[in-house]
């Protein structure tokens, strides 16, 4: 299978710090890739230098196209859809204009996508002239994913999308999104510190360490291997 | 009564125009947390311009409409020459920014079109309805205010293009993300803050006289309406502009002497300041962690 994400050698900055040093990355398409790492390993840097938020170094190629000199929102537009650390939540916009901003970029009907996302996110549909900062923290990861994908991106990237959730509720979530990848056809890049779920879903696993990829393979081989499984899975 | 009714309502149309440029101020500073000290003096260049359009002959409502558009284009060159090179500067070099403009503005304006008083013709009929209760003047200021009011609440509202500003305007990175071009957006509330500011500057220039300082009193009391409203809200602005006219035309009538009229808008600002910095509607969104 062709890859629609790929980075070489990608470094990035922060003013002068180097925080990448040269990573190799790469998203299936139609797959799902989990990047793994420790706090302040450089997984949201990765993000942000793939949507052109910070100075980048290297190629990143997106269907195709190298994505290093295009501005953030010339990037959504190609169908690359961002929940960024903290999930860019409009906090003061109702539910449903949240999902009309998702939709700035899209081509085809919104209102169509807007019922395609009520059916996976029936909670949305719910609270839809409701103010999105009033939502409880799982819902406003519901409202951040589907807000994503809105545009019907070909590529959804999370970060963090289980931070500070309950861990029924992190299930629940991620059972929707590995739906909406098989029914979508949307590929997935996730960074997560909840590694065993995050293996049992992807089919790639990176490893990140300040600021570089320490180990990288297919999940199964990563869930499998025995220094992982005692730094991040605990057992 | 009868006087301070006629009072009331003279108030609310020196507060329509107040509450324009308050809204204004409050576009921008929602935007960019930036207070445009220049915004009265690009109303005041705007109005310059109808004042040229109407002596060339135009009937009023044309050149009105014109004006609009031209200062629509002059906000959003404004936005993109001046202000975008300083977007990332210290906030306090983009007021100073702000102040330069004023300089310039009001300078140009003394050059190209000298510093003696210019008579503005008033669309409105010269009036008095109800029993000289109010002047069709005052009436035809409120309901223009109004109707922009109203247009400006349907496009954020309604359109495509309202709400990515406001998105544009309250979280920057994460439209970004969504594909909005948050320059853009911000060039484009300039455009609109001009286009307001300079309805502001045609109203009020038949009771105040065409000068390049003729908005300086005018943008002392809209921005304590912005500021009583909460400079983050825009109802509030409106409000907040309306309560300023009406409280200026009262105590300059019944308190002070009216030459002092300025003096209120002073002590209101320091009122609000010291008993609701959040002015009276600038309450947060709702937030959770
Ligand atoms: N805005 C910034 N300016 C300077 N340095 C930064 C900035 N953001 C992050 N860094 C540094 O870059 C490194 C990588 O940070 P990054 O946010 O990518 O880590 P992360 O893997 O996402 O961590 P976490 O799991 O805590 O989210 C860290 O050392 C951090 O201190
Ligand atoms: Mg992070």
């Amino acid at each position: 299978m062709a890859a629609i994400l790929e980075l070489r050698a990608v470094k990035a900055f922060y003013g002068q710090s180097e925080v990448l040093h040269g990573i190799d990355l790469a998203v299936e398409e139609g797959g799902m890739t989990v990047l793994l790492g420790a706090n302040g390993a450089g997984k949201t840097t990765t993000l942000r230098a793939i949507c052109g938020m910070v100075r980048s170094e290297g190629q990143i190629l997106f269907a195709g196209r190298r994505l290093e000199r295009c501005t953030t929102e010339q990037i959504a537009g190609f169908g690359v859809a961002h929940v960024p650390e903290g999930r860019g939540t409009f906090i003061g916009l109702t539910v449903e204009e949240n999902l009309r901003i998702g939709a700035y970029a899209a081509t085809g009907r919104p209102h169509d996508n807007m019922q395609l996302m009520y059916g996976y996110f029936p909670i949305l549909a719910q609270r839809r002239r409701q103010q999105a900062g009033a939502l409880s923290g799982g819902e406003q990861q519901m409202l951040a994913i589907a807000r994503a994908l809105m545009m019907s991106p070909r590529l959804l990237v999370l970060d963090e999308p289980s931070f500070g959730l309950a861990p029924r509720v992190v299930e629940a979530i991620f059972g929707i999104v590995e739906r909406i990848r098989r029914e979508q056809h949307v590929s997935v890049l996730l960074v997560e510190q909840n590694a065993s779920l995050a293996l049992a879903m992807a089919d790639r696993a990176y490893l990140l360490e300040t600021g570089y990829v320490v180990t990288s393979g297919s999940a199964k081989a990563l869930a499998d291997d025995p220094q992982i499984r005692r730094s991040y899975l605990g057992y | 009564m009868h006087q301070f009714l006629q009072q009331v309502f003279s108030g609310l149309a020196a507060g329509a125009v107040y509450a324009s440029l308050a809204l204004a101020l409050v576009m921008i500073y929602r935007a960019t947390d930036l207070v445009n000290f220049a915004q009265g003096e690009m109303a005041m260049f705007s109005t310059y311009i109808a004042w040229t359009l109407v002596n060339a002959g135009l009937p009023f409502w044309g050149a009105f409409l014109i004006t609009l558009a031209v200062s629509f284009v002059g906000g959003m060159a404004v936005e993109r020459i001046v202000i975008r090179p300083v977007e990332n500067a210290p906030i306090l070099t983009a007021v100073v920014v702000t102040i330069g403009l004023l300089l310039i503005f009001n300078s140009l304006a003394g050059w190209i079109y000298s510093y003696t008083l210019q008579e503005f013709p008033s669309p409105f009929p010269d009036r008095t309805l109800f029993g000289a209760l109010m002047t069709t003047r005052d009436l035809g200021v409120i309901a223009v205010t109004l109707m922009m009011l109203v247009a400006l609440f349907c496009f954020f509202r309604f359109t495509a293009t309202g709400l990515a500003m406001r998105a544009a305007a309250q979280n920057p990175e994460s439209a970004r993300l969504c594909g909005i071009p948050v320059g853009w957006m911000l060039a484009v509330g300039w455009g609109f803050a001009a286009a307001i500011g300079a309805v502001a500057g045609i109203m009020v220039a038949p009771v105040l006289f065409l000068d390049p300082n003729m908005m300086s009193g005018v943008l002392l009391y809209a921005f304590t309406g912005a500021l009583l409203g909460g400079i983050t809200s825009p109802i509030g602005a409106v409000i907040g502009g309306l309560i300023v006219g009406v409280t200026e035309n009262l105590v300059g009538t019944y308190l002070i002497a009216s030459q002092l009229k300025l003096t209120v808008a002073l002590i209101l600002i320091i009122i609000v300041l010291v008993f609701r910095p959040n002015g009276l509607f600038g309450t947060a969104v709702v937030r959770r962690v």
